[in-house]
């Protein structure tokens, strides 16, 4: 900080100082980023001297700013990832300890507990289940979607916008509201409690963003290529699986993401279609019924293993694959 | 070539029209037609009732302490969310200290917060939920626990279990769990208003809370009402029928204090064998969320900002 700009800087860091001094006395970590930006200055300092000068009132309201925005932003951080980090932490202790100190350490690492939970709770078997109707509904609703969408976005044919609203229509309504009929529509085709009854249903209700979005994204794509293929002989079927899909592979990427994390946790649909047979539940289902049964039982310790298996392998994949997870799940509101 | 285009179309269009005409199109037209008739759901007799199950909806208690929460919730969830949302992104991207010749600035580590604040948006309902019903537990549940750690002893709340609480505490974790999305969305946005708008405020004396009220959010308003309707979908539909469902006693206690119109309509057809009312109730809520649509959509009528 140079010299001539004290005296305009002073008085908005001492501001600084006061405001933030109370939040500082119960958040260690407040005051750890108030020093850690008081520190940086020097250098800043240097790097901007002419601006300074006219503007040293608002500079020094940006170092409150800074100091402010940095407390808020930790107290945030730390909100979000307590609770994440006391269920894994939980799920290395004994339910002694759990009851005992919900806030301390395992004495002892018990790995027994995620085994418990993965065997006995049957967390395996329902990570299985998953796996497999999600595997073939992704499939299902990024082939279907993307036929559908194809065709909505780039051929004129009477009736296209009706149905193009037909579909995009379904996004605003209370899936609720079917779900009574559509149990009975289920249990007449025999579709109930079967993974390929919850894999159809998953497609059909993936369909209207898959569609509104990937119709959207075939507009923005050039016809020119299209009827080079078209002119070159292909036919309408081949130019799109060979020259439009790759083409449109970004916004496939997008909406799989998008596609994959909805109905990995799909909660409702299987709630109410999948309620037969204990051992083809979904994983949100398990763990629902995991906490209502190890609530009777008092396996809390287990309770919390299972919870964190159903967490971590989602967050691991998250933030390997950060940035296009992020890009896939705000795309639809971006639009 | 003309004949050939409409058999691929057809070809294309009618799997993916056929599964969603009969597992999405079929049940809400029936939804519509139940909800004249008596269906108990268990069996395949039925009679017309008129509007008999409309007019029940008057005299039904739990109905309309189903619509206070849910109108509750639709009023205060977004509000909540998308408001801490763009405070943070603001904070993230304007609060930073002044560096070089940048007029404002995104603070250090803005990332690495985004990274963080999306956590919650890649877990499944049930986990949140569950994570926070223990966390709510009265007895052994780490919010108790914290009290007492600092020495708060006798404050403490049941909680879930105290009817003038438990809707909040639901709430609450809505709030934590949708945050993060919007933090980052609006954050995407704000990077992409062109900087000299800022220098321009500024130089002219504005400060940065005006620049915000001024600048960012009428720039950012399209995107702020896309999440608003979102989060009013999010607060009446499924999202709010799984977080009460598995969090709340009862479900929808204590007292109906958590009873939403989702929950109520499962529990009308699956455990009451209602499924006609059911539906009754199922048409309501379609009213519900077709009026705050219309609602957010004419208030956010203002002219498209090209920048």
């Amino acid at each position: 900080m140079s010299a001539q700009t004290d005296p305009a800087g002073l008085p908005g860091d001492r501001e600084g100082v006061t405001q933030s001094a109370p939040k500082g006395a119960t958040e260690g970590v407040v005051t750890g980023a108030a020093t850690a930006v008081v520190k940086e200055r020097p250098d800043d300092g240097l790097s901007a001297p002419p601006r300074k000068e006219r503007n040293g009132g608002g500079r020094g309201e940006g170092g409150v700013l800074n100091v402010f925005s940095h407390g808020v932003l930790v107290i945030w951080g730390l909100l979000v990832t307590m609770p994440l980090l006391w269920a894994v932490v939980s799920s290395f202790k004994d339910d002694a300890e759990i009851f005992g100190s919900p806030w301390g350490l395992p004495s002892v690492l018990h790995f027994d507990n995620w085994a418990r939970a993965w065997d006995k709770a049957n967390m395996g078997q329902y990570f299985l289940n998953s796996l497999i109707v999600v595997g073939g509904s992704l499939i299902g609703t990024m082939l279907l979607g993307s036929m559908a969408a194809y065709v909505l976005a780039r051929f004129d044919f009477p009736g296209n916008r009706f149905l193009y609203f037909l579909f995009v229509g379904g996004m605003g309504f209370p899936v609720i509201l079917a779900l009574v009929p559509l149990f009975f529509v289920m249990k007449n085709m025999t579709l109930l409690d079967t993974y390929h009854g919850l894999i159809l249903v998953y497609i059909a209700y993936s369909l209207p963003f898959t569609v509104f979005f990937l119709s959207g994204f075939f507009r923005t794509l050039p016809t020119s290529v299209a009827e080079a293929a078209l002119i070159d002989g292909a036919s309408h079927t081949r130019t799109f699986f060979q020259v439009m899909l790759p083409m449109a592979r970004p916004g496939l990427i997008s909406v799989g993401i998008f596609n994959f994390l909805g109905q990995w946790n799909q909660y409702l649909l299987p709630t109410v279609l999948n309620v037969g047979d204990p051992n083809k539940k979904m994983l949100t289902q398990g763990l629902v019924a995991l906490a209502v049964s190890q609530g009777y039982k008092g396996d809390w310790s287990g309770l919390f293993a299972g919870l964190t298996i159903a967490m971590l392998p989602v967050l691991a994949a998250y933030i390997i694959f950060q940035r296009q997870v992020v890009a896939g799940l705000t795309a639809g509101a971006l639009k | 070539m003309q004949h050939g285009k409409y058999r691929f179309i057809a070809g294309f269009l009618v799997i993916p029209l056929a599964i969603y005409a009969i597992f999405v199109i079929s049940p809400f037209v029936q939804a519509i037609y139940y909800s004249f008739t008596d269906w108990t759901g268990l069996s395949p007799d039925m009679k017309m009732v008129g509007f008999d199950n409309y007019a029940r909806l008057f005299q039904d208690d739990v109905f309309w302490a189903a619509v206070g929460n849910s109108v509750t919730l639709l009023l205060l969830l977004p509000v909540v969310t998308l408001s801490l949302g763009l405070f943070f992104a603001f904070m993230l991207n304007v609060g930073g200290r002044r560096r070089k010749k940048a007029v404002i600035g995104g603070v250090r580590g803005s990332s690495a917060y985004k990274i963080l604040y999306f956590f919650p948006q890649v877990l499944s309902v049930p986990i949140v939920a569950l994570l926070f019903q223990f966390a709510y537990n009265p007895e052994s549940g780490a919010l108790n626990a914290f009290f007492k750690a600092i020495g708060l002893d006798n404050v403490q709340p049941d909680w879930l279990g105290d009817p003038g609480i438990a809707l909040w505490c639901v709430m609450g974790a809505m709030v934590w769990a949708n945050v993060g999305f919007y933090v980052v969305l609006f954050s995407a946005g704000m990077s992409s208003i062109p900087k000299d708008f800022y220098e321009a405020a500024l130089l002219d004396g504005a400060n940065r809370f005006n620049t915000f009220f001024r600048i960012t959010l009428p720039l950012l308003w399209d995107t702020v009402q896309t999440g608003w309707i979102y989060m009013g979908i999010l607060a009446l539909d499924v999202s709010a029928f799984a977080f009460v469902q598995i969090m709340s006693v009862g479900p929808g206690g204590p007292d109906y204090a958590t009873e939403v119109l989702p929950l109520y309509v499962y529990q009308k057809t699956f455990r009451d064998g209602q499924a006609g009312y059911a539906t009754s109730i199922g048409v309501s809520l379609l009213i519900v969320t077709l009026i705050f649509s219309a609602i957010v959509m004419r208030l956010g009528r203002r002219e498209r900002l090209e920048f």
